[in-house]
């Protein structure tokens, strides 16, 4: 005869600050806590990784007790409610003595009593948060997380002194890599995320934990005897400038070299025309800094902020996102059509272009030549624009504010100078201009939504999506269709008499589903006219092996390197979770959806900058194409 | 009668220090499904699935200051230590005959005793699944913790990993793995040829005449110990036992009951020691080892001995800052550094500032 169990499918009863609960199995007792409103902190824990269990400061108390199992509210016909409150003398009625264990990696047991809030937690939690504080130098005024400080909080919730021992980390070295990241070694409090993000997630090894107990220290791996172990053999590596570390780092101690100081400075100079240019993806999650649910669409806002901060021009870069587009798809298809050997790959992830340079040389005539939409948009201000306007480019200063900490590193790059001028003078981070925001004073969520300025103002949905992993490909897709289609080989090459590029009819295809989603690669096969393209899209630069070990399989390639495209940017809000990823992301396939043009080549604006360029000889190419090279 | 049996009914418990039972910790590895791929936590091992694979490991680190019987139980005994292992071997081996485990073994070996032990184990490992890994030089104390000797094998951070899972289910490369220390293998050649008479070996060394390493009877006091081995002092002094560092530490009155923990006794005149400097050097060298995974141990070892240096001590700091790593650390280890420190001020100092 069987026996039916009446149990509550993978459901376990806990008691938690004298509450019972009924919750789901293969839970930590910190998620079953959050979603009863009770919040349990904790430093090293992140969402997207594995619990590390190392900061110590989640701890909460617990003692197994048959107790509850028989208690006379079992059969409540609100299991998932709170059931009843029990009386405080239930943990002390448990059998076996109570301990403490980390909640962040304790999975929650049938008839587990849990506290978070007796003398013993509270003494260890306070101590290990003290102990942590005088491991990190505090620059609270010039920190661009003081107001968004995960130390400071715990310090004002629990009344902690954050001076209670003696810092002692005063003379560790700060490591810069390039001028985009780095790693303060005074600031680090040993959480380790930085190790989970560069080496776990993103696969680089470029950051090593070397030494032991309070010398043990983050370093590059090249530092000191060069090259790191991976595997069991010593590769050359280098930092490709995503800033992962700098998003999961608790305290700042990795993040983006800053820039806003200079910018502010620059702001002050009236003598410069400001210009500031934002890219697809800071809209859709630049409200989470202000206590604005993931995913609001805040291009307005972010608009009105920037000339609130002194800006005389604020620009979309979607606008120059459709313009690499367009360039993009058109080389696209002369090498489809040239037959020319290997799949063609995507550059406008700046983390990408520098991995490519480092890791994979000889993979360089692969990429495509298209500059990204920052360079492409900041170059047309400084020569279309700059003549419509009748302003010398010497004085304008473009800012670029991006989702990216690469980005930074992109702007320097030499070859990109245009008639001696570097397109970019500064780019500040979605969390700088958070910060500078904050600092302003300014109250960005209740700001009067501006639009951006015109002209460079139109923007297609397909260039909102360039924020979103697959999303430049589609992009591409959209207009290499509507080109092979059409039998076109560029965009504005068939001109009529007024110098207007025709426009053709053609009913291509505007959504490719294919290339969308959450998974680290994602292959596809489409028919382009006659022929067809294989494509697949690399959803962070961890997942980019498979794909470059069968490049044969390939005609077209996408890569961004940060999780799920720029959405999951390094230089994107704290907290990035992968749940918050997915907000943003459904925020920009909804500005997609809603657009009036869905297609690159349909905005007239991009198609007439086009056309002025084909007519200044060298400087199109100027505008529009760059180079690589190897460094390694 | 099955080996298991035979160990259960011979109550073995391991001898590492921590004095799991030995029975529990075989039947746990052997229930394992030895295929990583099912549930590992670390599944960038990227095993193929249905390979099925068990380790033993036996641990010869002995990295704790006072402990030297697992070097001379390996230099006198070291063909009952590796038959003790391909009986685990043999015990872990057994499946059906699609679902054969393959099992490996290796001898983690402190460095030190390399030198002298190396060829002698060359010999008896020679045509056997067993190979000797060399504790590296650096993984000091913690790298007897048995996931960090884990680690050392498989070339990562010679650091504790977070528990559970245990070694037992996924230990080497996510494998099910059994750890047992020098000793314990031993037992179980005994055990298996039923020879085992409960005994076992202790480390006697201090201020004492006969420093050695001895094989008696488990159950003996610690004071019969010291009498039969003719160690036992004529003048006032204390002793710590189960290891210099981690060991209790017990006034001369509460040796009545038998030795715990790996089994070291360690003699210590009353007269010619002070507090200072005792305390001293245990903090030195927790906070020396600490790997530093864990803040109370990096950063709570660190602090201690900052506070314990103060020319007025603060005593609640020192406390709180001790029951934080009882408490709260991540690993067994930085919970022992509580032991000594606490036991030898309850047990000893009263009676050694009395004598002042």
């Amino acid at each position: 005869m069987q026996i039916k169990k009446s149990k509550i499918s993978n459901g376990v009863k806990i008691n938690l600050d004298g509450k019972e609960i009924i919750c789901q199995s293969g839970k930590t007792i910190m998620q079953v806590a959050k979603e009863n409103g009770v919040i349990i902190p904790g430093l090293c824990r992140h969402d997207d990784f594995p619990a590390k269990a190392n900061c110590r400061i989640c701890v909460v108390e617990i003692s197994p007790s048959t107790a509850l199992r028989t208690s006379p509210s079992a059969g409540s016909p609100r299991p998932d409610f709170v059931v009843s409150a029990q009386s405080n003398e239930l943990g002390t009625k448990a059998g076996q003595a109570a301990k403490l264990v980390t909640s962040c990696s304790t999975e929650v047991v049938d008839g587990m009593i849990i506290r978070t809030d007796t003398a013993r937690v509270k003494k260890s939690r306070n101590l290990n948060i003290e102990l942590i504080f005088a491991e990190h130098i505090e620059r609270c005024p010039t920190c661009i997380r003081r107001f968004n400080c995960a130390l400071l909080e715990l310090a004002d919730k629990y009344k902690i002194e954050i001076t209670a021992f003696k810092d002692r980390k005063g003379k560790r070295k700060i490591y810069k890599f390039a001028n985009a990241v780095e790693i303060d070694g005074t600031q680090c409090i040993d959480c380790r995320n930085c190790l989970d993000a560069c080496n776990n997630l993103q696969k680089i090894n470029f950051l090593e934990l070397r030494g032991k107990g309070i010398e043990q220290e983050i370093v590059p791996a090249t530092e000191g005897n060069g090259f790191p172990f991976i595997g069991k053999r010593r590769k050359k590596v280098d930092c490709i400038y995503c800033g992962q570390c700098s998003l999961y780092c608790p305290v700042t101690a990795a993040q983006e070299q800053a820039h806003w100081q200079l910018v502010e400075k620059d702001l002050k100079n009236k003598s410069k025309v400001l210009v500031a240019q934002f890219a697809p993806s800071i809209r859709v999650s630049i409200g989470e800094g202000f206590g604005v649910p993931g995913g609001k669409v805040m291009t307005g806002q972010v608009v009105a902020a920037l000339k609130e901060l002194g800006f005389n021009y604020v620009f979309d870069v979607n606008f120059g996102a459709d313009i690499t587009t367009i360039v993009e798809a058109e080389e696209l298809l002369a090498r489809v059509k040239s037959g020319q050997g290997g799949p063609m790959f995507t550059s406008c992830c700046p983390a990408w272009i520098k991995y490519v340079e480092f890791f994979r040389p000889d993979l360089i005539p692969n990429l495509t030549t298209a500059r990204s939409p920052q360079i492409h948009s900041a170059g047309i201000i400084k020569t279309y624009w700059a003549e419509k306007l009748k302003i010398n480019p010497k004085n304008i200063v473009v800012v670029s504010i991006m989702p990216c900490t690469a980005k930074k590193f992109e702007a320097g790059r030499k070859e990109l100078k245009i008639s001696g001028h570097y397109p970019i003078d500064y780019v500040i981070t979605t969390r700088e201009l958070i910060w500078l925001i904050k600092k302003n004073k300014i109250n960005f969520a209740g700001l009067e939504p501006l639009p951006a300025d015109n002209p460079l103002g139109l923007a297609s949905g397909a260039a909102a999506i360039y924020g979103a992993s697959g999303g430049v490909m589609e992009s591409a897709l959209r207009t290499a269709e509507y080109l092979m289609q059409t039998a076109q080989d560029a965009v504005c090459r068939d001109l009529d008499k007024e110098g207007k590029p025709r426009v053709k009819f053609c009913d291509s295809k505007i959504e490719f589903k294919a290339v969308r989603g959450l998974a680290g690669v994602r292959r596809a096969e489409l028919a382009m006219g006659d022929k067809k393209l294989r494509v697949a899209v690399v959803n962070g630069i961890g997942n980019v092996k498979p794909v470059l070990d069968n490049l044969k399989d390939y005609d077209y390639i996408e890569v961004m390197a940060c999780p799920d495209g720029c959405i999951g940017g390094g230089g994107q809000p704290i907290p990035t979770t992968a749940a918050i990823r997915k907000t943003r992301l459904a925020a920009l396939y909804k500005i997609d959806g809603s657009s009036k043009i869905r297609r690159a080549h349909e905005n007239s604006q991009a198609v007439e900058v086009l056309s002025w360029l084909k007519n200044k000889g060298k400087l199109e190419n100027k505008v529009l194409l760059t180079k690589y090279k190897k460094r390694s | 009668m099955d080996i298991l049996e035979k160990i259960k009914q011979a109550g073995l418990v391991g001898r590492g220090g921590a004095g799991f039972l030995v029975a529990k910790k075989w039947s746990a590895v052997k229930d394992a499904a030895g295929d990583p791929s099912a549930s590992s936590p670390r599944p960038e091992l990227g095993t193929k699935a249905g390979q099925v694979k068990k380790y033993v490991v036996c641990n010869a680190a002995e990295g704790e200051p006072g402990l030297v019987k697992d070097s001379y139980i390996l230099e006198h005994h070291a063909d009952k230590v590796i038959d003790g292992m391909k009986i685990a071997i043999n015990f872990l081996s057994v499946g059906s005959e699609k679902n054969k485990p393959a099992v490996k073994g290796y001898i983690f070996l402190n460095h030190a005793y390399n030198k002298k032990l190396n060829k002698k184990l060359a010999a008896l490992l020679k045509d056997s699944a067993i190979e000797i890994f060399i504790k590296p030089i650096e993984s000091g104390y913690i790298g007897g913790e048995e996931s960090a000797v884990l680690n050392a094998i498989e070339g990562r951070r010679i650091e504790p990993r977070l528990k559970p899972p245990f070694p037992v289910t996924h230990g080497l490369w996510g494998f099910p793995t059994l750890v047992n220390n020098v000793e314990t293998f031993y037992n179980v050649n005994l055990v298996n040829s039923d020879q085992y008479k409960n005994n076992r070996f202790y480390d006697i060394a201090g201020d004492c005449p006969n420093e050695g390493v001895y094989e008696l009877p488990a159950d003996l006091t610690i004071e019969k110990v010291l009498k039969e081995t003719k160690n036992y002092p004529k003048f006032p002094f204390f002793a710590q036992v189960g290891g210099d560092m981690a060991g209790e530490v017990l006034s001369s009155r509460q040796l009545k009951g038998p030795a715990t923990g790996a089994g070291s006794i360690t003699v210590f005149s009353l007269a010619k020691n002070n507090y200072k400097k005792i305390i001293t050097g245990w903090l030195d060298f927790f906070a020396d080892e600490s790997c530093g995974q864990c803040t109370p141990c990096r950063e709570g070892t660190y602090r201690l001995r900052e506070v314990f240096m103060e020319e007025k001590i603060d005593w609640v700091l020192f406390n709180d800052l001790l029951d934080n790593l009882a408490d709260a650390s991540f690993c067994a280890l930085g919970g022992s550094v509580v032991v000594p420190i606490r036991s030898f001020m309850k047990n000893v100092l009263p009676e050694m500032e009395a004598k002042k």
